[in-house]
This record gives C-alpha cells, sequence and structure tokens, in this order.
C-alpha cells in the first residue's frame, strides 16, 4: 500500500473496560512496523471505570501533538453509538465513522436511540458505517470482547486506516497475551473472509 | 510490557512517558524506588514492582505507606549514598513537603530524583487541578520538564546526572499528556546489577539541619542554584528552534505545550522562533534574555498559572522594556492545553485569519461518569447506609479512592470531599462545631495514608462520628496495588487492632454481606457518645478473582 503523505488521525472512543487502550496499543506497533512516526494519548485511572472513553492516536511523517485538533480526525472508530456522537467533536465532513451498533444506557439519562445517533452523525459526516460487530462476535465467535478487533481489523480490510493488513496482524499477536490470542486471529481471519 | 523493557541499546520501542521514566532510571543505574501510587504516576511504580517480582530489577522496590513515608525512604537511601528514585502525583508532593523542604538543604548524597505528575484537566484526580511547578518558589529544588516519553527517559538520565554533579535532589515534573503519551524511544546502554550496598557514614554538618547551621544551608543552596543556572543556560534541554527573522515575534514554551506550539506551526504554515524550555527552574535567565531582546512580542504557551510568563515580565523588563509579554491573555488558565486551543492562539499573535475545519453543529449526547464497577462490594455498604439512615438527616464524609465516586448519583452519599485521610480530620471537627450526626468514609489504603493521626484526634479530643473503614484489600483506583493491609505475603497489619490501639471502643468488623447486621451495627454505633468504626471487610472484585 502506498504510504500516506498527510498525517493520519485516529480516535478511539467508547466506554471504560471495552479494551480501547489494547486497541490503541495494537494499531501503534503496526503503524510502527511500517516506518512512520507515531503518538498516541490515553487515559488511565477514574476515567476507566465505566465513564467515556476517548483515546487518540496519529501517525505520519512527522508527528508532534499526541492530540489530535478539533475537526482534524480521518477516522473515529466508536465501540459504542452514543460515544461515537460525543466523538463528533473532532470530526470534518469528510471523517469516517466506523461504529460497533451497540448501545450501553448512561445511568440516569436519557438514553438516545440508534435512529437518533444515526440522524445526528449524518449531519455532520457522509460517511457513517455502523456495523453489528457485537452481534456478530457473538454469534460466530461466540464471545462479543473482540468486537474491538474486530472493528479495527475492518477498518484495515476496508482501507479506512492506509495499514498493511499483515502489519496489523503481526500487532496483534505481539501484543495480545497467547491466552486470548486464538479469539483475535479468529476475529482477523473473520473479517479477512467477509 | 516488563519485557520490552529489557530490550537492547539503540533500538527503539514504543513506550508509554512513565514506562520511559523506568527505563531511564534503570539506564542511570538506580538502586533505591519508593513510591506511592497516584494516577498519572502510577505506572512508574507497578513497572518497577513487576520488574523487581521478576528479578529483572535488582535495586530496592518499595509501595510506601504514603508520600511522605516514601520520600523520607529515599532520603535515607540517599544519605547512605544509593541512587534514588522516588515517584508520586501532584497531591502527593503536597504530603511530602515537611520532608522535602530540609532536604534541598542538606542535598543528596546519592543522586536523587523525584517524579511529580501533575493532571490539568482533572482527568483522574478529585480535590484540585495543582501546579506543582510552584514547589520550585517554595523549596528552591531544580525541575525538568519533559514533553515526551523520549525526553521522559533522557531528562531522567540527566537528572541523575544534575544531581550526582550538584548534590541536590532534582524533581521531573510531568503532566497526563507526557506521563501517558506514547512514541517509539529509542533505548540506551543499561547496566544490570547496581549493587545495593548504602552505607550512612555520619557527618552532622551535612545531614542534620539544625540552627545555626540551617541558615548557612540556606546559603549554600542558594549558591548551587546559581551554579546550576550556569548549567541550564548551557544545557541541551533549553533548545532553540528556528531563526530570528524581520517578524520580530518569538514564542517561548514547555513541556507537552511544546508539542502544540510545533503542530501548530506545521499547521499554519509558519516559521518563529522557538526557544523550548527543559528547566522549568532554575530558568536559563541570560538565554531567554538573549532571545527576547530584539523581538516585539513574545507568545508564552504554558498550561495552568502563567508563571513563566510572570518571569517574562521580569526578565523583560531587564532586556527589552518595550516587549509585549502575551500568554493567559489568548489561553485557558483551567484546564489542560489542547492543539487547537494553541493553533488559534498563535494565528491570533501572528495575525493570520484561521478557520478550524470543525462542525459547528451541537453535540446531544450527554456525558458518562465513571461509576463503581458491577459486583464492587461497595455497593453492599451504600444498601445498607440507605436502610439504616434517613440520608437528609446524615452528614456523609468522602475521600480519595474509589468510593469518592459516592458523589455521583445515584448514590450521592457525600457531602464533603477533600484530600486523603481528610474525611476523618473534617468529621472531628463538624462534630465539634455543631453536633450533627455523621458517618465518614475512608478506604484501608487511605487510613494508612493519612487517615490514623486523624482518628487518633477524635478519640483524643473527644468527638463521636461514625467512620466506616472500606476495607477492599487493595489499592484499587490506581490499579490494585498492596497496601500495609493487604501485603503481597499473608498477614497484613490487622485494621481493628490499630483501631483497638488508638482507643476507640465502639469498633466491630463486619463482611457487608451481612446486610441485617451491618444495618444494626450503623444505627447503634450513631447513637453512640464515643467515636465509633465499623470495618466492611470484603475485597475487591478485581482482588478475590486473583
Amino acid at each position: 500500500m502506498k504510504k500516506t503523505k498527510k498525517d493520519f488521525n485516529i480516535v478511539i472512543t467508547g466506554v471504560g473496560g471495552q479494551g480501547l487502550i489494547t486497541l490503541l496499543q495494537i494499531l501503534a506497533e503496526a503503524v510502527f512496523s511500517e516506518g512512520y512516526e507515531v503518538r498516541t494519548s490515553e487515559l488511565h485511572g477514574l476515567s476507566q471505570r465505566g465513564g467515556s472513553v476517548e483515546v487518540h492516536i496519529r501517525f505520519g511523517r512527522k508527528i508532534y501533538s499526541p492530540l489530535i485538533s478539533q475537526g482534524k480526525a480521518d477516522l473515529i472508530l466508536s465501540l459504542e453509538m452514543q460515544e461515537a456522537l460525543k466523538a463528533a467533536y473532532f470530526a470534518n465532513p469528510k471523517t469516517n465513522f466506523l461504529i460497533n451498533e451497540y448501545i450501553v444506557p448512561i445511568p440516569l439519562q436519557k438514553t438516545l436511540s440508534k435512529e437518533v445517533i444515526f440522524k445526528n452523525l449524518k449531519k455532520v459526516s457522509k460517511n457513517i458505517n455502523v456495523v453489528p460487530a457485537e452481534k456478530i462476535c457473538q454469534e460466530k465467535l461466540e464471545n462479543s470482547v473482540v468486537s474491538g478487533v474486530y472493528l479495527l481489523s475492518l477498518a484495515v480490510f476496508k482501507k479506512l486506516i492506509p495499514l498493511k493488513p499483515d502489519s496489523l496482524l503481526k500487532a496483534i499477536k505481539k501484543i495480545i497475551p497467547e491466552k486470548y490470542l486464538e479469539l483475535n486471529l479468529k476475529t482477523f481471519e473473520l473479517v479477512k473472509k467477509s | 510490557m516488563e519485557e520490552i523493557l529489557l530490550q537492547k541499546p539503540g533500538k527503539k520501542i514504543i513506550l508509554l512517558g512513565n514506562e520511559a521514566i523506568v527505563r531511564g532510571a534503570l539506564e542511570a543505574g538506580c538502586q533505591f524506588v519508593s513510591t506511592y501510587p497516584g494516577t498519572p504516576a502510577s505506572e512508574i511504580g507497578n513497572t518497577f514492582f513487576k520488574l523487581s517480582r521478576s528479578g529483572d530489577y535488582k535495586g530496592y522496590f518499595e509501595f510506601s505507606t504514603n508520600e511522605k513515608v516514601a520520600l523520607e525512604a529515599g532520603i535515607g537511601a540517599s544519605f547512605s549514598g544509593l541512587k534514588t528514585l522516588i515517584a508520586m502525583k501532584n497531591f502527593g508532593l503536597n504530603v511530602c513537603f515537611d520532608a522535602l523542604i530540609p532536604f534541598v538543604y542538606t542535598g543528596a548524597k546519592g543522586p536523587t530524583v523525584i517524579i511529580v505528575a501533575d493532571d490539568p484537566s482533572c482527568h483522574s484526580s478529585a480535590q484540585s487541578e495543582e501546579n506543582s511547578r510552584a514547589v520550585a518558589f517554595l523549596a528552591h529544588i531544580p525541575i525538568l520538564e519533559p514533553s515526551d516519553p523520549q525526553e521522559c527517559k533522557d531528562f531522567t538520565k540527566l537528572a541523575f546526572q544534575i544531581s550526582e554533579r550538584y548534590k541536590i535532589p532534582i524533581i521531573i515534573r510531568t503532566t497526563t499528556r507526557v506521563a501517558h503519551q506514547k512514541m517509539p524511544v529509542k533505548l540506551g546502554e543499561w547496566k544490570k546489577n547496581p549493587s545495593l550496598e548504602g552505607r550512612f557514614v555520619k557527618d552532622p554538618g551535612r545531614f542534620v539541619t539544625l540552627p545555626p547551621r540551617v541558615l548557612e544551608m540556606k546559603k549554600e543552596l542558594l549558591e548551587k542554584i546559581e551554579k546550576i543556572k550556569q548549567f541550564s543556560e548551557k544545557s541541551s534541554v533549553n533548545p532553540l528552534f528556528g531563526t530570528i527573522s524581520r517578524e520580530k515575534l518569538g514564542i517561548i514554551t514547555s513541556g507537552v505545550s511544546y508539542l502544540y506550539v510545533m503542530e501548530a506551526l506545521k499547521e499554519l504554515n509558519l516559521e518563529l522562533p522557538v526557544l523550548k524550555l527543559g528547566f522549568f527552574y532554575p530558568l536559563p535567565e541570560e538565554k531567554i534574555k538573549n532571545f527576547i531582546k530584539n523581538f516585539k512580542k513574545i507568545l508564552v504557551v504554558e498550561e495552568l498559572e502563567p508563571f513563566l510568563e510572570k518571569e517574562l515580565f521580569s526578565l523583560a523588563k531587564q532586556s527589552n522594556c518595550k516587549l509585549k509579554v502575551i500568554g493567559k491573555e489568548l489561553l485557558p488558565e483551567v484546564g489542560e492545553l489542547k492543539p487547537e486551543y494553541v493553533i488559534s492562539a498563535i494565528a491570533k499573535f501572528t495575525g493570520i485569519k484561521y478557520q478550524m475545519p470543525h462542525t459547528k453543529y451541537r453535540i446531544p449526547a450527554s456525558k458518562r461518569l465513571p461509576q463503581l464497577c458491577p459486583g464492587c462490594p461497595y455497593w453492599l455498604v451504600i444498601s445498607a447506609i440507605k436502610r439504616a439512615v434517613d440520608v437528609k438527616k446524615v452528614i456523609f464524609g468522602g475521600e480519595i479512592g474509589c468510593y469518592m465516586l459516592f458523589g455521583n448519583s445515584p448514590v450521592n452519599l457525600q457531602d464533603y470531599l477533600s484530600c486523603m485521610g481528610s474525611s476523618v480530620g473534617i468529621a472531628h471537627g463538624i462534630k465539634k462545631a455543631g453536633g450533627q450526626k455523621i458517618i465518614s468514609f475512608v478506604g484501608d489504603s487511605s487510613f494508612f495514608h493519612a487517615g490514623i493521626p486523624a482518628l487518633i484526634n477524635t478519640v483524643f479530643n473527644k468527638s463521636n462520628p461514625l467512620i466506616i473503614i472500606l476495607e477492599n484489600q487493595t489499592t484499587a483506583m490506581t490499579g490494585h496495588q498492596p497496601h500495609p493491609g493487604a501485603p503481597v505475603e499473608p498477614n497484613g497489619i490487622k485494621i481493628e487492632e490499630i483501631v483497638k490501639a488508638c482507643g476507640v471502643k465502639n469498633v466491630r468488623t463486619i463482611d457487608q454481606i451481612n446486610q441485617e447486621e451491618f444495618v444494626k451495627t450503623v444505627k447503634e454505633f450513631l447513637a453512640k457518645e464515643e467515636v465509633s468504626v465499623i470495618i466492611a471487610r470484603r475485597p475487591c472484585i478485581f482482588v478475590a478473582k486473583k
């Protein structure tokens, strides 16, 4: 694949506990293996416990800021639909959204419906992809914990990230602990065949 | 992570800022490490803990009872000649002040580096948005500010060198976006087996801060700082970028703000001279004066309080009194900086029109606050209290730890929240002031950290709050580190024995799964005329899993 000339910015969002930092690690290793400069920013501690989590990764030829500026995301990958909407701060009309069809209600708050979220996101960008990753992983792999890796693999195969699938595969092997590796490799294969 | 810390020199590997600090300390030959966990510094201790248990790090490591004790342990190691690292979050530094300030007077015998992590925007911190740079003015302690993981490693090594040369402890101040930033870091040589043979050699003139000697020590300290200032003037950690051009504009910045400045210049396609300060204290004043002497305007890009900006005002008076110093009029003083704020500030500073490529669209999603985990044993304490008392008629004292989430809906059992150990101390004051019914919560790690003196005070000065010690047998919120009541080996210190030894007569240890007993005891203890303590003992679900 041709190397991207401009910086590439990805925001990953979801709810604490969905494994966002692991996704960020995989992605960082993958782009680093292709010779890019890379920086990430993540949050630990209080922000993890069921709260909103938003992590950033930027790669390219020369990267300074670990944070993405407002409106500058190339891809917003979200593991929860309401969180995708919050990440719209980083979107512009060309931004791709790749979203898990999955909603975690916010305690004591009105939960937005899929339709409302989709309609609102459409006002931000035309490129809104909602994928039932949670459902697919549960049905095909009997475990929805890999829906993040499913979405990340999908983003690479759909060329929403300028990265070789092989680099992603190698990074998954490097980062995921032995115990869970088989499940994650099956997830990668599932996306590859689809 | 620990395996990759053991890779070869010259190789680049992706490291978190905090991991890079660990690697820097290892490369410097660090022999003694003490810490109390606190986000965003926790991974330093966690990584040393793992490396220590795996045997890869052969020096000494401990999780101390609190940050002051961690520093004191480190001072002892330094006095005995060991290379020492102490790590903490910003509020830990506050706890340390009493020990820190005399330590800067006596100086470090073994090179000593103190890591202090601030959290602008309070991502993982309650209580305040602290800017720990201020300690430089109070304690005359040199402070270095890295921008990214590579600098975290390099500055840690450099700090050990400066400390060795000038016999003074050095602070490395990070922020969340530095400590929790990842990038490929180029590794250096690591001497794998530092010897652990320290020896305290008597030298009262050096280690005893008794008057009149203490005033001589202060004089010596100020002389040392003057010498370090000369070092700072020539140091490569205060680099100058770009060439001074006809526009007569320049930028001064430090820490993570530097990365936003460079990003902004790239985005705006501008070339401006930038002075990046690795030293916050002592500042390379001559270098700065020389930098600003021909400018019309200077932009100071720094997070939180305008400490650098104020220094610039005074330096400009000496070298360029017409200089316009701009900082907080274009940048916020509350909350962390973001790259877009810096882009917009530089655009205004240079008179460039810049339109952010954002949508003007308002986002209707509501905020998702952190919650206690499903299955957390604290839920059982909450339910028992809500059954036992009319929550409107009782005051609830909060504290630092997972249970500060009692302040969020739907729990709402928190009427005040301050620092570690304070729920008990403040409860005593409220009791004395008006005698209202009060239940104060304190976690087990917090109790050991700073709760015990406050408990003794309720006995000594006779007040009667109900104190509930939430014993989940770990330091949960910062990532499940051990504490004196729950060490790695079995048989930690029993909290009920400490409570009894403090003179408390009404003490009961209850597993909150026994709801009826818990409800009954809360009612009974709230009516007591002396202080009472319930120890709610049930492990955190993540400890129970192990």
